[in-house]
């Protein structure tokens, strides 16, 4: 079969700024790119960096929308790049970095170390209430559908996208974001985890955990995985207040 | 330029890496994790389908043990693998998943009581054991003779990693993310580290360490079409290879995942078929059954590639504007399973086909996806070769897999022999004639070397382009190292990779910045890429007989008599253009079992002259065994229990042990 359809002129500005190069300054850089079939972010940022650009960075890993790598503007709304599709896009395209976190250079960011600072402040691990296992035995039993509740919230790829669309995060510095919130969710669920409310109140009970947050809830909007963050947010605010009260 | 000491350097921060690193941590050593990316988007957060390990909760999985997963990764590897070390995979096995569970991982659990499933494109009522409710669940995969896959809906590499990952910040272990080895320094046949480039600002620093262990996965993108992340570019395996010292073991060994998607080569999960999908073809019709009577869409991997693209040969592809493929049927497994047990299916397929898998079927067709070779290994972990240099998970070869990878093995393994690897990593530190006595001139002498390197790309006048030799290599390597091969095409893709090596030497940049400069990135990748592609192209040369995956064309048999032996590619000297490969013979007459047939795929191999032999003996020993237990017979077999670390020693329960 030969393809019927013309393809259309694609036409990109990408912010460029290099913060590691004297001299660099933000700007608006512009490229024309033919469309092809099932052209995606991932394939067409890396035909303009082969083709036209060798200095353009930007990070894609898995290229699947599973790994939270590529998290981008598109045309001024965070998302994942790898399975943006361009046909859904208009001609003009125009891609920047992720605000809040620190730039690397163009549309790559340090999401990595915000996510691991993020880890350590919330202690988002299960902490456990026994001390040394022992492997040979049987597992506890957990109810099949608490399991699958825990894993809804912790189908969260750390990609960055709710903290970029984030109001309160352009203002508070250290806000954890729909994502920590989301995680201390997810651990309040598990019954593996020995922490109770008032563990979680001294580590999200202020202004830079759930009371920061001003319900604007755009992170709900461009979360990749859907994620049910508009609840579990006004839940955990609910249950973090009632600590506080007492 | 910088000297950074710790006891454990690990390259790479994926399942493996990390879990090595939790283990020396624990064992009260040092350890630095170097991850290209930050930890939890390596590759192995794209596992999919789940974990294989013998607990046998689901009624499905009633009667699995140990012994059961044991026959299977052997048969699946055609008996490649080293049957010691699949021994203390397959004991390890349930002890990581009950460990993960512990962490957190939330396993899909057992539901007492009644549920539909499909089994062989039939709706089949199963009742789970109401013993067994709130256990972790386990689902049918490829190659196996019982429901042993533990999973996580479809994200488990995802919940695996985000729990190792958590782990290894509750336990302080830095993680240095966008940072790569560009060699591993090493004396005397003892290694001591590498030479580290950070990926931002293009800083040189030598990290030296008492133990060095490679966990940088596998080496997909030697290939055009892979499942494997972008950075699965086998760079570990080539800074290995680069030492001259230590070996890698079977690259020819590649696996093809039966369902990439078309054409983006995506994967979508060996579960869509283990849940009951099925393969049609452009009619469609469900071909499998009238190739593989017996396992059908579930024999092994290597196997249902092939009989893929067989049938695609013969004009049963769907046609469409990319080329041939294949349909993948999960429509029969109704909407609410798919929008639960197949989430990430269900996304890839709408973002990336347009495809809504509830109700239309999915292109595919078979993509590179594994690579079972690797750096070889004791069952240690440790290199044969070069004291001090460790490695696991995909990118090693201790040798688990053979010849072709059961689906849900390799996430498996992954923990597993991070969890023995990371036992005697810290056995290896805890020596005092081990401690690091590098004189530092010899750091000095690496770190000048590689700055040397990069400084002859980044001002020298080479006038080659990386990606222009890069494609060419992908293309050599999917065209005539796939999934069929043949002498000629091999002998010749051996002579053009070494020409594109040659010419890879020549190489230059536009882009000069020393700094973040993905350019000089893939300049100085590429050429390490192409002595690895050589390891796999020269060994499949050579290997004249098919073997699990690794299937040749003008040699159709497997010929236990021949080659019932591991390829050992070492690289000797800098200015060669060709590995040189040696091999290590698998011993007949110790094996628990041996060879025989797999129970799919071709029924006739040549006989390896001592087979007979240990069958009788086999046999024997069974028979006078007849009144002891499966422990006892094994132990008589194979002993294998005194190479496992104590503390992974002993049996794992089941409830059938309790009842």
């Amino acid at each position: 079969m030969t393809d019927q359809t013309a393809h259309r002129k694609l036409s990109f500005r990408i912010l460029r700024y290099n913060p590691q190069e004297n001299g660099s300054t933000p700007r608006l850089q512009r490229y024309e790119l033919e469309e092809a079939d099932g052209m995606t972010l991932f394939i067409a940022l890396n035909e303009i960096r082969e083709q036209q650009d060798p200095s353009l960075q930007f990070d894609f890993v898995c290229r699947a929308g599973i790994c939270g790598s590529c998290g981008m503007m598109i045309n001024g709304r965070p998302g994942l790049a790898c399975r943006t599709l361009t046909r859904n896009l208009p001609p003009e395209i125009t891609l920047a970095p992720l605000p809040i976190f620190e730039l690397i250079g163009d549309l790559s960011v340090n999401t990595g170390r915000w996510m691991r600072d993020l880890g350590e402040r919330l202690e988002t691990w299960v902490h456990m209430k026994a001390g040394e296992l022992d492997l040979g035995h049987i597992e506890e039993t957990m109810d099949p559908d608490l399991a699958e509740q825990i894993y809804l919230l912790d189908r969260c790829i750390e990609c960055g996208c709710c903290v970029a669309a984030c109001g309160t995060a352009r203002m508070r510095e250290d806000f954890v974001g729909a994502v920590g919130l989301s995680k201390i969710a997810r651990f309040r669920l598990d019954p593996r985890d020995a922490r109770t409310d008032a563990d979680y109140y001294e580590l999200i009970g202020d202004d830079d955990g759930v009371f920061g947050c001003m319900s604007l809830l755009a992170c709900h909007d461009v979360c990749p995985k859907n994620l049910p963050l508009k609840t579990q947010i006004a839940f955990l605010r609910r249950k973090i207040a009632a600590v506080g009260i007492k | 330029m910088r000297i950074i000491y710790t006891d454990v350097l690990v390259i790479g921060g994926g399942l493996a890496g990390l879990r090595m690193a939790i283990a020396a941590r624990r064992r009260g050593h040092e350890a630095i994790i170097l991850s290209l990316v930050p930890a939890k988007r390596s590759h192995s957060k794209a596992a999919q389908g789940g974990m294989q390990a013998s607990l046998g909760n689901v009624i499905k999985g009633q009667g699995d043990s140990e012994d059961v997963h044991f026959e299977d990764t052997v048969r699946g590897g055609d008996w490649g693998a080293d049957q010691e070390v699949v021994r203390m995979f397959v004991n390890t096995a349930p002890k990581a998943v009950r460990e993960l569970a512990a962490w957190g991982v939330p396993w899909s659990r057992v539901r007492k009581g009644d549920r539909e499933v499909i089994i062989n494109g039939q709706k089949v009522t199963i009742t789970e054991r109401d013993a067994a409710h709130g256990l972790v669940a386990q689902r049918d995969f490829g190659g196996t003779k019982k429901w042993r896959t533990c999973y996580v809906a479809d994200g488990t590499g995802h919940a695996m990693i985000t729990a190792i990952a958590d782990q290894a910040i509750a336990a302080s272990i830095p993680v240095h993310e966008h940072n790569e080895a560009l060699a591993l320094i090493h004396d005397s046949g003892r290694c001591y580290g590498a030479v580290v480039r950070d990926l931002v600002s293009g800083e040189l620093t030598a990290y030296v360490a008492k133990a060095t262990a490679l966990a940088t996965g596998g080496a997909g993108r030697l290939y055009r079409v892979t499942t494997n992340a972008v950075i699965c570019e086998g760079i570990g395996q080539a800074i290995a290879l680069e030492t001259g010292v230590a070996t890698l073991g079977n690259m020819e060994a590649v696996q093809f995942h039966p369902t990439g998607i078309f054409p983006a080569g995506i994967l979508v999960t060996e579960g869509c078929r283990g849940d009951g999908g099925l393969l049609r073809d452009a009619d469609g019709h469900r071909f499998m059954p009238d190739y593989e009577p017996e396992k059908r869409e579930l024999a092994s991997r290597d196997v249902v590639s092939r009989r893929m693209e067989e049938h695609i040969a013969r004009g049963k592809g769907a046609k469409s504007r990319f080329g041939d493929h294949l349909w993948l049927d999960i429509t029969l497994l109704g909407e609410h399973h798919i929008r639960h047990n197949l989430r990430e299916v269900y996304e890839i397929c709408h973002y990336f086909l347009g495809v809504d898998p509830v109700k239309e079927w999915i292109p595919v067709r078979a993509a590179q996806h594994y690579t079972m070779g690797g750096v070889r290994t004791g069952p240690t972990g440790e290199s044969p070769n070069l004291k001090g240099l460790f490695a696991a998970g995909e990118a090693a070869c201790w040798d688990m897999h053979g010849f072709n990878r059961l689906g849900g093995n390799s996430v498996a393994e992954t923990v597993v022999a991070g969890m023995i690897v990371g036992e005697f990593i810290g056995d290896f530190c805890d020596r005092p004639e081990n401690d690091i006595n590098i004189p530092t001139a010899v750091v000095h002498d690496y770190l000048e070397r590689e700055q040397a390197r990069l400084s002859a790309l980044l001002t020298g006048r080479g006038t080659e382009d990386a990606v222009a030799l890069r494609v060419a290599m992908q293309e050599i390597m999917t065209a005539k190292v796939g999934i069929f091969r043949r002498g000629k095409d091999l002998e010749q893709a051996v002579d053009e990779l070494q020409q594109l090596l040659v010419r890879s030497r020549d190489i230059g940049v536009r882009y000069r910045a020393a700094g973040a400069n993905p350019e000089l990135v893939t300049a100085y990748r590429t050429q390490r890429m192409l002595k690895l592609a050589l390891t796999v192209a020269y060994g499949a040369l050579a290997r004249s007989e098919s073997r699990g995956a690794h299937y040749r064309e003008d040699f159709p048999r497997r010929n236990d008599a021949e080659w019932l032996k591991r390829t050992l590619a070492s690289w000797s000297n800098e200015s060669d253009t060709l590995p040189t490969l040696t091999y290590e013979a698998l011993d007949v007459r110790r094996m628990e079992l041996p060879p025989g047939w797999r129970g799919y795929g071709a029924r006739d191999h040549i006989h390896h002259p001592d087979t007979a032999t240990r069958e009788k003996e086999v046999e024997a020993l069974k028979a006078k065994l007849a009144s002891s237990d499966r422990f006892a017979v094994q132990q008589a077999l194979m002993p294998y229990e005194q190479l496992l670390p104590p503390r992974l020693r002993g049996r794992n329960e089941r409830i059938d042990d309790r009842s």
